[in-house]
């Protein structure tokens, strides 16, 4: 029914709902991705976050949430210099995990 | 070797007051364990394995409880006052007796928050909700209709603990680490499940506990979501509906889950307060007994004579409270050995 005007989409993330494959597909292939504490060392560090808004931490919660254009959005402001893997506490490869996610789709298949 | 036969009461047949009873009879006296259940053992004899080694709690409590087979042990019995004389504290004890002694030790142990206080976690109201104590309960036999072959799971961090609102501001220390444990042995029996666990901070401060975050996450693919749950609704299948803010996203969260375990927080005794006031022992204003000073006098109490081993003080971890059940042995031999 059109009442001429529409309420805003909920900005809640239903967990029910989520398609997690191309973060479980990440797993399988690296799986110190699922070691991140959320720390935002990788964050703070990062040399194009400033004016991207790129971040590793915000990249593997998004795969967790079902927001993968954002992800995607992220992703493609990598530079790739490392500073992130340097700085990782759990030393987590993520300039290889970065790699990693560029291969792979949404529904988490191998594509490059 | 003492000259003299002093009495030494242990109020609480726990493992503080059992590992206490142990080293105080191996130093040749004669202690008394006054226990109100019908068992000895505690919290941790109802509790499966423990962390960080998943060792079965039978392995602590069994030894512990034959080495004191030997020490007078009064079951069923409560302590219904105390009065403080010259140099001396006579117990009145349930069954009418009454019991003179030179030293007092405090092993009262905790009480576990009632989590239906927390009425917006639905604990007593929806079925599939319940505590870590039914967990443990379901681990030692099996026998829980409400936990059916569940596909998703979470585990609610803070029930009654960091919480001043329920009358505990204090952190309860072990129910992050049991969270993460309880979360891998769910994943261990139902290794299709999701399981949710929902923390404001993840307190990991002891040896293996960090190790044992990282094999939950990686090995076990345990989800950690920084936020308090909020509400918990029930959804017309029966299954709950949480509620939290993803304090890492900034966003609402939801999700329905086949069951959901409230990690329900360690709180004071009442009945050690009240033995407490009437000898005129400190109370700290967390409720929990209050120790000379709470850096190298923690099984010491304001009174000459009475000491404290154990969660009476505040949560403890197991090897904490053996320790302090220790250290309060050395320091009543100590005390009944100075010269007056």
């Amino acid at each position: 029914m059109d009442f001429g005007y529409q309420i805003n989409p909920s900005s809640a993330v239903n967990l029910d709902q989520v398609d997690r494959r191309r973060y479980d597909a990440l797993v399988r292939l690296s799986p110190d991705a699922a070691t991140c504490m959320g720390c935002g060392s990788c964050s703070a560090t990062c040399t194009s976050s400033a004016w991207s808004g790129m971040s590793v931490r915000k990249v593997l919660l998004g795969l967790q949430r079902g927001r993968d254009a954002e992800v995607n959005r992220m992703l493609s402001a990598c530079m790739l210099c490392g500073k992130c893997t340097m700085v990782c506490p759990r030393g987590i490869n993520t300039r290889q995990l970065i790699l990693t996610l560029c291969r792979l789709d949404k529904n988490g298949e191998v594509v490059r | 070797m003492v000259n003299r036969q002093p009495v030494i009461s242990i109020i609480g047949a726990g493992i503080a007051g059992l590992e206490a009873a142990r080293q105080l009879s191996a130093l040749g006296y004669k202690p008394v364990l006054i226990e109100k259940a019908p068992v000895v053992g505690g919290h941790v004899a109802e509790w499966n394995r423990l962390f960080p080694d998943m060792s079965p709690s039978e392995d602590l409590t069994g030894p512990l409880r034959a080495q004191t087979a030997g020490v007078r042990t009064l079951l069923n019995t409560e302590v219904a006052s105390i009065n403080r004389l010259k140099d001396e504290y006579n117990l009145i004890l349930s069954d009418g007796s009454s019991l003179l002694c030179q030293a007092v030790l405090f092993a009262t142990g905790f009480h576990l928050f009632d989590a239906s206080k927390k009425e917006e976690y639905g604990y007593g109201i929806y079925d599939r909700v319940i505590t870590n104590r039914d967990l443990e309960a379901w681990f030692n036999h099996k026998d829980d209709r409400r936990i059916d072959h569940p596909k998703a799971v979470g585990f609610v961090h803070c029930v009654g603990s960091r919480d001043v609102k329920a009358g505990n501001a204090q952190c309860s220390k072990v129910c992050c680490i049991t969270a993460i444990k309880e979360a891998i042995e769910i994943k261990e029996e139902f290794p299709d499940a999701e399981v949710y666990c929902f923390y404001m901070d993840l307190r990991l401060f002891g040896k293996k506990y960090e190790d044992f975050y990282i094999k939950a996450q990686r090995d076990y693919g345990i989800h950690f979501i920084r936020g308090r749950v909020s509400e918990v609704g029930e959804a017309v299948d029966g299954r709950v509906v949480v509620k939290a803010e993803d304090t890492l996203n900034g966003k609402p969260i939801k999700v329905t889950l086949d069951l959901l375990v409230l990690m329900a927080g360690i709180v004071c005794n009442p009945d050690a307060q009240h033995y407490a006031r009437e000898i005129g022992v400190a109370v700290d204003d967390d409720g929990f007994l209050k120790s000379r000073n709470n850096v190298d006098a923690i099984t010491e109490s304001s009174r000459p004579g009475v000491f404290f081993a154990g969660s009476c003080t505040g949560a403890k971890t197991v090897p904490e409270t053996l320790a302090e059940a220790r250290s309060a042995a050395l320091a009543i031999h100590q005390y009944l050995n100075k010269p007056r």
